[in-house]
């Protein structure tokens, strides 16, 4: 699968006086894994955020499947096909994991409806358990999800994500605060992932980074500083100079 | 962990157990309604239970369910009751048509505070439901010539009733609390209705995390905005049995002071539990009832006992009785 899937054009963002973003102008293709990189501070989340809808642009147009997204709320994005996960794990914590996911499931179909019992909503039940037994969740269905280890719950926000189907899948470090282990499974799971979806990964290691992508994208102080394929960026001068030099990058 | 075991009770409730006659949450509710004139000290008591259950059920699905701390139940309930007196008393509407009407009435009622207060958040949420629900006391303390103002509403007796052709006198307190029962058992099929929903786990999803239900693809603001209308329905049904029940409004069920007891019952019995209210409304109606026989200032006592249950038993009498004998969040 090829053909543009979404594009972001001059894309900036203020607050106050503070530039966040300025002129970013991106597409990204169906069908890959592509990550974005940048030092703390580059406007990586910011511009995660817009891409979301949990931010409007102070400049720009977004466009995805060739609508234009400006001004649609947040909520109206997940309709159209974008689903996101968060970099602070953002999930139900007093619902169990089965539910949480099956509340996503339902969000597109049935939100509104206060007469049908959801326990028999068997189409929905079995949607969130898939997107479960996907991320190797489904033997703690029952279970609360504040119980959940942090990997777990890192890895059900990506269920939660999932279960939408949707056609752009944004994932904002998902291995953050993971050890070895969990990242080692993560990993794995976003290379299930990327064959079969377009994923934006937004991630801080490096070496990681490198070996899962397609093609990277480097924002440093708000601006796109490089776009390419993973070799051309570990070997391009810019980037070695603001970001892999600095040993904090690899945070 | 017990709750973990309960969670699966819900996915598959075994039969014949603890959990399955729980499941049968509505039926049990009503068996135990059935029985309770005998089991209270008095008949009235019973009824305010009846009343208040209502009430405070309608206000649990937005304080226990969806997590908004509204200070301004009581406009929903004394909208109920005006409304109900009024279109008897003023417009000669028959009773069981009132009562529809009335709840009708409330509900726009609930969807004018709503459309505002909805829009904010945390305290000013509160400060803003606490506002507009004085704004209502006040308008029904002015408006003297429909509401009887400061007097309360007067003069809409409903003394006998005619159910299916067989003439019933309402003045008995049997009769009455069984005619009221049957309002009662239609809220908490409703509610009960509500929460086994979709809808119903939309509401518990904004409680848990608000900016993920929006992530998910709900629309939060809407969300809050039924649900507050609901609740506002479910309470006003209560309002309705109170007016029938008494025959007169009382001017003070709009007071601020209606709402928080509306939120002290519901603490004191548990939130987000379906037999909490019930719970909460009997046991505070009992205190005050068993108090107040021995001091005027039962109020100081009844306060003393809601602190501890702040204190020590922050999910009530309800979710403590329920974590104790091991059915933890089965049926929260």
């Amino acid at each position: 699968m090829s053909g543009e899937l979404l594009r972001a054009e001059g894309i900036g963002k203020r607050f106050g006086g503070f530039v966040a973003l300025e002129g970013i102008t991106v597409s990204f293709a169906a069908g890959q894994l592509t990550s974005i990189i940048g030092p703390n501070g580059a406007g990586k989340s910011t511009f995660f955020n817009i891409l979301s809808g949990a931010l409007p642009p102070t400049s720009g147009k977004l466009h995805f499947r060739g609508r234009e997204l400006n001004g649609l709320p947040q909520h109206r994005f997940v309709h159209q096909g974008i689903s996101r996960s968060y970099q602070i794990t953002n999930i139900f914590p007093d619902l169990s994991v089965h539910e949480n996911v099956r509340v996503a499931a339902q969000a597109l179909t049935v939100s509104y409806d206060i007469w049908r019992n959801r326990a028999r909503l068997t189409e929905l039940n079995a949607r969130a358990d898939a997107a479960l037994d996907a991320v190797g969740l489904l033997g703690k269905r029952a279970e609360l999800a504040k119980f959940l280890s942090h990997g777990q719950q890192r890895a059900l926000e990506i269920a939660i994500a999932l279960v939408s189907e949707p056609e752009l899948l944004l994932l904002d470090e998902p291995t953050a605060g993971m050890g070895p282990e969990e990242t080692k499974d993560m990993v794995a799971l976003l290379e299930r992932l990327a064959d079969k979806r377009t994923v934006l990964l937004v991630e801080h290691k490096m070496k990681m980074v490198l070996g899962l992508s397609k093609r990277v994208v480097v924002l440093h102080h708000g601006r796109l500083l490089a776009d390419g394929a993973p070799d051309e960026i570990r070997s391009n001068p810019e980037v070695r100079r603001v970001y892999l030099g600095q040993s904090e990058g690899y945070g | 962990m017990t709750s973990l075991s309960s969670c699966e009770a819900v996915a598959e409730p075994s039969p014949g157990g603890l959990g399955w006659l729980l499941e049968q949450r509505v039926l049990l509710s009503i068996a135990v309604l059935a029985v309770l004139p005998w089991l209270l000290p008095s008949q009235a008591l019973a009824v305010n239970v009846l009343i208040y259950g209502v009430v405070v059920m309608g206000y649990n699905l937005l304080f226990g369910y969806t997590g908004l701390l509204s200070f301004g139940q009581a406009a929903f309930f004394g909208a109920g009751a005006y409304f109900t007196g009024i279109a008897i008393g003023r417009y000669g509407v028959p009773w069981f048509a009132a009562v529809p009407i009335a709840v009708g009435l409330s509900t726009c009622l609930a969807a004018a505070i709503g459309i505002v207060s909805t829009r904010t958040r945390g305290i000013y949420f509160s400060m803003v439901t606490l506002a507009l629900a004085q704004l209502v006391y006040y308008v029904a303390l002015q408006a003297s010539s429909f509401t009887g103002g400061e007097n309360g509403l007067r003069g809409f007796t409903v003394d006998r009733i005619s159910l299916f052709g067989l003439p019933v006198n309402f003045l008995d307190p049997v009769n009455k609390y069984y005619v009221l029962m049957v309002f009662a058992a239609l809220a908490m099929w409703f509610q009960s209705r509500i929460l086994n929903s979709p809808f119903g786990a939309v509401i518990e999803a904004i409680r848990e995390n608000e900016q993920r239900a929006r992530a998910c693809g709900y629309d939060v603001e809407r969300s809050k905005l039924i649900v507050f209308m609901l609740s506002g329905a479910i309470s006003s049904l209560g309002g309705c049995m109170l007016a029938l029940h008494l025959s007169i409004v009382p001017l003070d069920i709009l007071h601020y002071q209606t709402s928080g007891m509306i939120v002290m019952m519901v603490l004191l019995g548990g939130a987000r539990s379906f037999f909490g209210p019930f719970v909460g409304a009997a046991s505070f109606l009992i205190l005050e009832d068993v108090i107040s026989l021995w001091t005027p200032h039962w109020q100081i006592f009844v306060g003393a006992i809601f602190v501890l249950f702040v204190l020590f038993l922050p999910k009530g009498i309800w979710g403590t009785l329920a974590d104790v004998v091991g059915i933890g969040k089965a049926r929260q």
